[in-house]
């Protein structure tokens, strides 16, 4: 009895200290991803024209940012082609989640694997099949061919994740609209649409995440009139990023971080009242 | 009757119809592409001349070429490897704790891939610059009298393979610990098998789906990610990526480009394959 207590204290105390271990290597670990966050954002405090070392603290860049660069044309161009794209996305990928997820038809298998393509093929490959798509249709390059590039890799996001969430909804309320009178255009826009929100929002923030940051693939079919920041970037990166840059990523970050933290704190306020709506029922 | 069958389809139409068409548009009939100008030979002016021949793909066994393929097999595979020993225990970590705090962490885990890549990889070689901050901390320390050669080496390559990658690797990962049941593991262990033992052959097994998916997500995308050996490797390090990238944009070999495309979506549907014999693509953890 007393060697079974004692193995068990034994376990008990092994776990305590592998709980340990476990925190100091999750802090070594996040610390690894987040350095380079850090280093981005003190050299965007950076006294030099290009970066190379650190010179010393100034807030120059930031009032250079807001006075002089020009980075801002290109985040218009990235924010148009993100917006655009995701709405393209959204309505495609949203359609698609449905009538793949309701209705057997005979190319459905070829198209549900081919929605895995873009996810895990090289991206690069992706480039270069879009880039000579456009080449072969004569199609020029520009805000277009950009917008329906991000669309093709944004589309398969959007239909997986709406597709998990078509799922987990409760169907009947649907049939209870058409059996009520409604037709199914009307049941679509008033009931359906509706319930998958949630699901919209986040198939939104994943598309404009994805769209924002993209390299590989805008790099082939951009244009020579638009440019969008990253290509911009990656333009300058091989002279040296100027800390102009810096000081713009980061305000980015900050307003996504802002962004993140408001939107939890907002969630969790509907939720409260959620729960005081039902309490009151009762 | 037709009508009728028309109206009958109309709502599969209506939703599947569009990104059927988007699918086959483009991305299925740019892959064929893809492999037909493989087998082409290029004209004088960069452009497509479309007779048959093989010699792109003689080409690519040139050991210039050999060496590329080699060291980006080399160097995706280190990635992939040290993406699953460093993100399983933090995965694993993450999914010990409480519900929301694990969202949370996750988040945390997410939010340096939301900022621009580009920049995240330009400051990481600001790090390791001849005085950059490593070097500087090291000779004051007394630890080094010169500064350590680090930069633009296959080693700084890895790292920014490693910064873009590992956040990747940790979703799927966190999401198949989640869904595990804890109580084998206590089942486990009650039966007399220590934790190795346990680790090796209960828990492994039980979220293999998870390192299936850490595999595809890490180790195909590192084969392309051209702009990581640009930025760290300085124009140094060439990957398979960099080729493709370079036989289109700057040397316009398009043939040739397209038989190294070719050759990287072989890799991918290889891997696929042998995916979906274990799981179902359904299962694939990518958001």
């Amino acid at each position: 009895m007393k060697t079974e207590n004692q193995r068990l204290s034994k376990r008990l105390r092994r776990k305590r200290a592998g709980r340990r271990w476990g925190n100091v290597f999750a802090v070594a670990v996040f610390t690894f991803i987040y350095i380079p966050v850090a280093m981005m954002v003190l050299f965007s405090f950076n006294d030099q024209r290009t970066n190379y070392y650190w010179n010393g603290f100034t807030f120059e860049w930031y009032e250079y940012l807001f006075t002089k660069s020009t980075l801002w044309e290109n985040l218009v161009v990235s924010l148009i082609v993100a917006v655009a794209s995701v709405i393209l996305s959204l309505i495609v990928g949203v359609l698609g989640a449905i009538g793949l997820s309701r209705f057997e038809f005979k190319l459905k298998k070829t198209i549900n694997s081919s929605l895995y393509i873009p996810i895990v093929i090289p991206e690069v490959v992706l480039g270069i099949s879009l880039l000579l798509l456009f080449d072969f249709c004569q199609f020029p390059l520009g805000y277009w061919s950009m917008i329906l590039s991000h669309t093709t890799f944004c589309v398969p996001f959007v239909v997986i994740i709406m597709r998990g969430r078509i799922a987990g909804m409760d169907m009947s309320v649907e049939e209870a609209s058409m059996d009520l009178g409604a037709n199914r255009i009307y049941t679509f826009f008033n009931i359906t649409l509706p319930m998958m929100v949630p699901g919209i929002m986040s198939a939104a923030f994943m598309s404009f995440t994805l769209s924002i940051d993209d390299v590989i693939i805008t790099n082939f079919v951009s244009g020579p009139y638009a440019t969008t920041l990253p290509i911009k970037i990656l333009s300058m990166v091989k002279v040296g990023l100027k800390p102009e840059v810096n000081a713009l990523t980061t305000i980015m970050v900050f307003v996504l971080v802002l962004g993140i933290v408001c939107n939890s704190i907002f969630q969790a306020a509907a939720k409260r009242r959620a729960s005081k709506k039902v309490v009151t029922y009762y | 009757m037709a009508k009728g069958k028309l109206r009958n389809n109309a709502p599969a139409i209506a939703t599947a119809g569009p990104v059927s068409v988007w699918m086959i548009i483009f991305v299925l009939l740019p892959l064929i592409y893809i492999l037909v100008i493989s087998f082409m030979t290029r004209s004088s002016y960069g452009g497509i001349d479309y007779t048959f021949t093989l010699d792109n793909y003689k080409e690519m066994l040139q050991p210039l070429y050999l060496s590329v393929i080699v060291k980006s097999f080399k160097l995706a595979f280190l990635t992939t490897a040290i993406c699953l020993v460093v993100g399983y225990p933090l995965a694993y970590w993450i999914a010990s704790k409480p519900f929301k705090t694990a969202g949370n962490l996750l988040m945390l885990v997410m939010i340096p891939y939301w900022t621009s890549s580009l920049v995240r990889l330009y400051s990481t070689n600001l790090l390791v610059m001849p005085n950059g901050f490593i070097n500087t901390a090291l000779m004051k320390l007394g630890l080094i009298d010169q500064p350590l050669d680090l930069l633009y080496s296959d080693t700084m390559v890895l790292v920014g393979l490693l910064v873009t990658c590992l956040p990747f690797s940790v979703l799927p990962l966190y999401s198949s610990i989640e869904k595990m049941d804890k109580s084998l593991i206590e089942a486990s262990k009650d039966l007399g098998a220590n934790s190795v033992q346990t680790f090796l052959r209960v828990t492994i097994p039980q979220t293999a789906p998870g390192i299936a998916g850490c595999i595809i997500l890490v180790f195909i995308p590192s084969l392309g990610m051209y702009y990581v050996p640009e930025i760290l490797g300085g124009g140094k390090v060439m990957l398979i990526g960099t080729l493709v990238k370079n036989q289109f944009l700057v040397t316009k070999n398009w043939p040739f480009g397209a038989s190294m495309a070719i050759l990287l979506i072989l890799i991918t549907l290889a891997i696929m394959l042998i995916y979906t014999r274990f799981n179902k693509l359904e299962d694939l953890e990518v958001c």
